[in-house]
């Protein structure tokens, strides 16, 4: 005779008496862009996924977890994906411990993630034993400066969103603003750009023709106009396309800028050694300007644009490329007027350092161009 | 709110690597060891249906007597290759809609059902899985003609069992009694008939105030001693009776199911035991779990917390409410009326009055409250 399920006769033996089902707790505390984790999983749940009772006495002990270990992170780790916008968040585990909760043994895993850029958003997607168990939730607290939120992960709902509110728009907005400072700073090529066409700003070149000789400039006024135009040109350019390119208005594959990108390097520093542009440098600082432009773009769409933010994102980054080229002007526009008269400054810092830095984009160029590591 | 729901103070790192951390329930269960060759089985072929159906029956099985949640998980998930097809085979219909029930989602589950029977009208599980969820929901005719369909199905006992159980709550628990009596010394009932019949005759003399109520839940108790539903309906009469001590011995401290450790935080509050706390702690701790979980299955249990543990008379008639607009059971029937009682609700008692009036419904303890409330009523 077929059995029956029993079940089926005493129903609220199979739903009300029951266990508290299989839940999992996870606590993010948010700061900034690091985030700390406490993940809290039942060993019983564990043990159906990856057998942590090794001896098969039905007893799990605290050496069989020990020598589980790393399967039981990486197995926790990869069914949990934290970001902020869009850019990811790896974490790594600082910390295992046991805990006892009311239905039993948990361990607890204790984790950082860093995240490329804070967001006003923070994304969790988790998917722990949602293929064993699809009645297993995720039970999560996220704890950050907007205050606490509560969140529920199922199998029909693995991903969810959560305002970290609006104190976080502020620090993003800085946050973007550090990493333009960053990038103009460690972005060599941009630097080099702007420095090979302020060289020359504190001479003149009274002759016509390609033999006249650098004079020093006489005032600090006509020095500070002629920066002022380079700047102000090369600014006003690569806020153009980085703009274009990041709203999506216009795309260039990224070899193509960051060859052109060398290129406008090489072009800066052979006009000081054998001038084209002699005083309308700030149209060739216009001209190259809207490919650094472009070369801008990769780095910010790089770290991640949160569509609701994107504006945001894109004014900051702007203005710290903006702060990042000024505190380079402040500093480079003193010393040079200060030593404009001297042989060292035309011979050594204008034609030496000229070459230099022809040299090396020189370099870049063939790297970027024939794609060399 | 949900501060101190599962996360708890003090993380440790265990002193010694021999020390126990976990007690699983198969070191206690050769079955639930069987269970684990068979689903390595099915990981082999996890699209056989047969050898999958097998796997998902016992997991259902084990959901029942470990009286845990998890199994049932683990059966929707081996049946996943025909989780969401509409009109799937016969076997994978019939268990997804046992799956569906436990959840609560009885539409969903009739649907599935109403399909089978459609296909094969002589399917006697789906034809008694539906009188079963339709006499959850009170529907008592429809699940009276799905019972009469049982003969030739299914062997006699389970019709009577089916069919007594139906009179048994609409006014003709005498007939119910002597069908179950009768069906009970026939020779040949298999285990699972004769646990079913004997947790009926109880329950039945249970609600009737029936003296015969004891030795009936104790002699289902010695066909197997740890049945959740039957050690929770056999503490339930004990608590009636104001003997909390026995509840007390009967539920093990250790308890992990729900509804065992409210009748044991129940007896132990009714002793004044120093134990009380403790065991209301953790079932506070459970039901916030639960809560944060967004379950809905456990508002009746968590109805009787609300009530007499937390002294919450206006929450208890919220979810006595809510749980009955889903389930209509004697137990559901009469948490209602005890929190509308404590909440003097007079809209919750009428709703009583009127489900007793006309199903006919016969539970002394219900009667007595509605006497009680209407007394009350009188004396304002």
């Amino acid at each position: 005779m077929r059995r029956f399920i029993v079940c089926a006769l005493f129903l609220l033996s199979c739903s009300a008496f029951a266990h508290k089902p299989s839940d999992s707790y996870l606590t993010l505390d948010v700061a900034g862009t690091s985030v700390s984790g406490q993940w809290d999983i039942a060993l019983r749940d564990l043990d159906f996924a990856l057998g942590l009772d090794a001896n098969q006495d039905g007893e799990i002990t605290w050496g069989e977890v020990k020598a589980k270990q790393a399967a039981i992170e990486s197995y926790a780790l990869t069914r949990l994906a934290v970001a902020q916008g869009s850019s990811p968040c790896p974490s790594q585990v600082r910390e295992r411990l046991i805990d006892r909760h009311s239905d039993g043994a948990y361990i607890v895993l204790r984790f950082d993630a860093q995240c490329a850029t804070s967001a006003s958003e923070l994304r969790v997607t988790y998917g722990l034993f949602f293929d064993l168990d699809p009645q297993h939730k995720g039970l999560l607290q996220i704890q950050s400066a907007a205050g606490n939120r509560a969140g529920v992960f199922s199998a029909e709902r693995p991903t969810q969103s959560f305002v970290l509110g609006d104190v976080s728009r502020r620090q993003q907005f800085t946050e973007y603003l550090r990493e333009g400072v960053v990038h103009i700073w460690t972005g060599f090529d941009h630097m080099l750009f702007l420095l090979a066409l302020l060289l020359p700003s504190v001479l003149v070149r009274p002759g016509a023709g390609r033999a006249g000789a650098w004079k020093p400039a006489s005032s600090f006024r006509q020095v500070g106009w002629d920066v002022l135009k380079v700047v102000t040109a090369f600014t006003l350019a690569h806020s153009i396309t980085l703009s274009l390119a990041t709203l999506g208005v216009l795309s260039l594959p990224a070899r193509l800028v960051d060859s052109l990108v060398a290129a406008s390097v090489i072009v800066a520093a052979l006009n000081n050694v054998m001038p084209v542009f002699r005083e309308g440098r700030w149209l060739l600082a216009f001209l190259f300007g809207l490919v650094h432009g472009f070369g801008f773009a990769t780095v910010l769409v790089d770290l991640g644009l949160p569509r609701p933010t994107l504006l945001l994102a894109l004014v900051g980054f702007n203005a710290g490329v903006e702060l990042g080229q000024l505190a380079i002007v402040l500093v480079f526009l003193p010393v040079a007027f200060g030593l404009r008269a001297t042989t060292v400054y035309r011979r050594v810092v204008l034609y030496g350092g000229s070459g230099v830095i022809g040299v090396l984009a020189g370099w870049w160029l063939i790297q970027r161009a024939f794609n060399l590591a | 709110m949900l501060t101190g729901i599962g996360v708890q103070a003090a993380p440790f790192v265990p002193g010694a690597d021999s020390e126990v951390l976990e007690r699983l329930p198969e070191k206690t269960s050769p079955q639930l060891r069987q269970l684990k060759a068979m689903r390595a089985m099915v990981a082999r072929d996890p699209n056989d249906l047969a050898q999958v159906a097998a796997l998902a029956r016992r997991y259902i099985e084990a959901a029942r007597s470990e009286g845990d949640p998890r199994y049932l998980g683990y059966a929707e998930a081996v049946m996943k290759p025909w989780w969401k097809q509409p009109d799937g085979p016969t076997a994978a219909l019939v268990l997804r809609a046992t799956l569906r029930q436990s959840s609560h989602d009885f539409d969903a589950a009739l649907a599935d059902l109403d399909r089978v029977l459609r296909r094969e009208p002589r399917n006697a599980q789906a034809r008694l899985t539906r009188a079963t969820v339709l006499t959850v929901q009170g529907r008592y005719a429809q699940a009276r003609s799905d019972c009469e369909a049982l003969p030739g199905a299914a062997p006699q006992v389970y019709a009577t069992l089916c069919s007594a159980a139906i009179d048994s709550l609409t006014g003709k628990a005498d007939e119910a009694l002597r069908a179950l009596d009768a069906a009970m010394s026939a020779r040949g009932v298999d285990a699972g008939a004769r646990a079913w019949g004997q947790t009926l005759l109880g329950e039945i003399g249970q609600r009737r105030d029936d003296a015969s109520a004891e030795p009936r839940f104790r002699e289902a108790l010695r066909g197997d001693p740890n049945d959740p539903y039957l050690v929770g309906a056999f503490s339930d009469w004990l608590l009636d009776h104001e003997r909390p001590r026995e509840v007390v011995t009967l539920i093990p401290a250790d308890t992990r199911i729900d509804p065992l450790l409210l009748r044991r935080a129940l007896a132990l509050t009714m002793l004044r035991s120093d134990d009380a706390p403790a065991a209301v702690d953790a079932l506070r701790a459970r039901v916030l779990a639960s809560r944060a979980r967004g379950d809905t299955v456990h508002q009746r249990e968590e109805a009787r917390y609300a009530l007499a543990l937390n002294g919450d008379p206006a929450m208890a008639l919220e979810l006595a409410r809510r749980n009955f607009a889903v389930q209509r059971e004697p137990a559901d029937v009469r948490v209602l009326a005890e929190a509308a009682l404590a909440a003097r609700d007079a809209a919750g008692m009428r709703e009583v009055r009127e489900w007793l009036a006309n199903t006919g419904l016969q539970y002394a303890a219900v009667e007595r409250m509605l006497a009680a409330g209407a007394g009350g009523r009188a004396a304002r």
